[in-house]
């Protein structure tokens, strides 16, 4: 193995790994807060996809300037879905909220079937390329981690500095006490899921940017997604990024090692469940 | 076996077995491959039943069982000539050890962390099984026609497959019965409203789960083994079909959770329902929005499921719809 496929896979791995942390945040953050898990949260990536390629098609919208749009759109979505289809049902079995977001899944896909069929699309965006050696970066993937970082300051910020994130936080940590203290809890558990829609939606525009796409190429992000929240801590979003760097640098290496490209999914989910087992709190949730 | 003295285990009997001979006696194909894959379905969502109505444990991954037995049957059939039914029972005898021992860690976790979990398992197989060349790898494995020559020809050994599925179908629901009506099934349930508080009560709850988990791993091998024999064909996508697992928990939710009818019931009418918006020129392409619309009707407004609602309503049926 040399050392300069090595940097070159390494520095690319580790650029998709800031986005799929991404992706995996707005899971991680509905989980942590409601102790729901999204199945929609696939589908939800992949309309972030498309809603980036019409506004780009219809509105002549440069991807970068859709992107605050859809993050909206996201946030505004994710509050009704929160109302039609998880509100009802917040304090039932974990079966009743996998299945409702599991039918919120269906019905996106169904939608998003009949109108942009399953033939794949691509936006085209050239923003030129680095050369720094034997490694190229890619300005599309470059400006992309710098907006996933941003987006990951903002979170942060969000949840630590403002009195909206605080309640968030406090009704996660416990939900009747934060009641007591006279936080509105529908409206914190409507916004948190409002937010990690967005945060899904946004990533799935960044990733569009990259790679091409169909109505049903959100699953296997939702997956990866599935991977990176249990290896950073169900319910912790800074464990999901650093959970998104390691899983994406792990692929990228994967490429150019002896072992087949074929078996990292086996080392993926095979760690996944031992994790689940070994450390439920994630590599990098607290205990 | 007083589940057997129950008026339910005849209306099993007569309407499962009812059905079940309807293509043997008409001897007409279509109806044949309609009523297989039904039983089938009923065969996969009774014993996600088991685990999930009676434990309270999702098992989203369950198909897992499904494709594992389908591939060892397989296996044994195509490379050692074993015979359908030997290598059919070595498939759920497989399946069911292979729960037993996953089932002892992993049925520790409770929750959303159980679901996770069994997902993962499923596509740690499914990844595995693609890169494992004595089963085909990512192709697959496949029958050329000679196989079915010591069952009579390719047209009887699909007769003979379902036979089969149908007496897979009579003894999984009849199972399910069976526990339910048990105190072993009584101890499920304790453990499915309050786990802590049924060890007070003196039920062993990591054995309970891990028994009732290996016997509702048995029947779904079992089915994998007859689906992919009566296929000819088998690959690692169709056999760990993880959307096949979630649409098997949509059916115990229609049907009804914790019901040993409610399976069935739910097994029949969602793909009945299937198959008319599939067909359906209106709803054709927009099967998978109504299935998902009707699902979250379900889950929000009827949570008990056609029969808990039935159930609910009219206490008499109590008895003849358990």
């Amino acid at each position: 193995m040399n050392i300069d496929a090595l940097s070159a896979s390494a520095v690319d791995g580790l650029m998709i790994g800031f986005i799929y942390g991404l992706a995996a945040m707005g899971l991680t953050l509905i989980f942590g807060v409601m102790r729901v898990i999204n199945l929609a949260h696939g589908p939800v990536i992949a309309v972030g996809m498309f809603a980036v390629l019409l506004l780009g098609q219809n509105l002549g919208l440069n991807p970068y300037i859709a992107l605050p749009i859809v993050l909206l759109l996201g946030l505004a979505s994710g509050i009704a879905m929160y109302f039609i289809a998880v509100h009802r049902v917040i304090n039932a079995p974990e079966l009743t909220t996998l299945l409702a977001t599991f039918s919120v899944n269906l019905m996106i896909v169904g939608i998003g079937t009949v109108l942009f069929t399953t033939s794949p699309r691509a936006l085209s965006v050239d923003l030129g390329s680095v050369q720094a050696g034997a490694v190229t970066v890619l300005g599309t993937k470059a400006v992309a981690v710098l907006i996933a970082i941003v987006a990951t300051a903002g979170l942060y910020y969000f949840l630590y500095r403002t009195r909206a994130g605080k309640s968030i936080r406090a009704v996660a940590n416990n939900r009747s006490a934060a009641e007591l203290m006279g936080i509105d809890s529908t409206w914190v558990l409507a916004l948190s899921f409002g937010i990690g829609i967005a945060l899904a939606m946004g990533s799935g525009s960044l990733l569009a940017t990259m790679f091409s796409f169909t109505i049903l190429s959100g699953t296997v992000y939702e997956v990866k997604s599935f991977i990176i929240v249990v290896l950073g801590g169900l319910g912790n979003p800074f464990g999901a990024l650093l959970g998104g760097i390691v899983i994406g640098l792990l692929e990228g290496i994967a490429t150019i090692s002896p072992l087949p490209v074929g078996w990292v999914p086996v080392i993926e989910f095979g760690v996944f469940v031992l994790i689940l087992l070994v450390r439920p709190t994630g590599l990098f949730g607290a205990r | 076996m007083s589940a057997l003295r129950a008026p339910f285990f005849w209306v099993l009997l007569v309407v499962v077995g009812g059905v079940g001979l309807l293509p043997i006696l008409t001897g007409s194909d279509g109806t044949r491959e309609d009523v297989f894959l039904v039983l089938m379905l009923v065969i996969l969502a009774s014993s996600i039943n088991i685990i999930m109505g009676y434990t309270g444990y999702v098992s989203f991954g369950h198909i897992v069982f499904f494709g594992l037995g389908g591939y060892v049957a397989f296996y044994l059939m195509l490379n050692h000539q074993v015979h359908f039914v030997a290598a059919a029972l070595v498939g759920g005898i497989v399946s069911s050890l292979i729960a037993f021992l996953l089932g002892i860690p992993v049925l520790r976790l409770r929750g959303a962390y159980f679901a996770l979990a069994t997902i993962g398992i499923n596509e740690v197989v499914r990844s595995f099984v693609t890169n494992f060349d004595p089963f085909g790898g990512a192709t697959g494995m496949f029958f050329n026609y000679q196989v079915y020559d010591s069952y009579g020809g390719a047209k009887n050994a699909l007769w003979f497959a379902y036979d089969a599925i149908l007496i897979v179908a009579l003894l999984c629901t009849i199972t399910s019965l069976l526990i339910k009506k048990s105190k072993f099934g009584l101890g499920l349930l304790a453990i499915r409203e309050d786990q802590d508080a049924s060890q007070v009560l003196g039920i062993d709850p990591s054995r309970s789960k891990v028994v009732v988990y290996t016997i509702s791993a048995f029947f779904p091998g079992l089915a994998g083994a007859i689906f992919f024999f009566k296929n000819g064909i088998i690959e690692p996508g169709p056999a760990f079909d993880l959307l096949r697992s979630i649409e098997a928990l949509v059916m115990v939710m229609l049907g009804g959770y914790g019901t040993v009818a409610g399976p069935i019931v739910g097994a029949a009418v969602y793909e009945q329902l299937r198959a008319f918006l599939i067909t359906n020129p209106t709803f054709s392409s927009l099967h998978l929005f109504v299935a998902g619309f009707l699902l979250l009707l379900i889950v929000l407004f009827v949570t008990n499921g056609l029969v808990g609602w039935l159930r609910q309503r009219t206490p008499q049926l109590r008895r003849y719809l358990e």
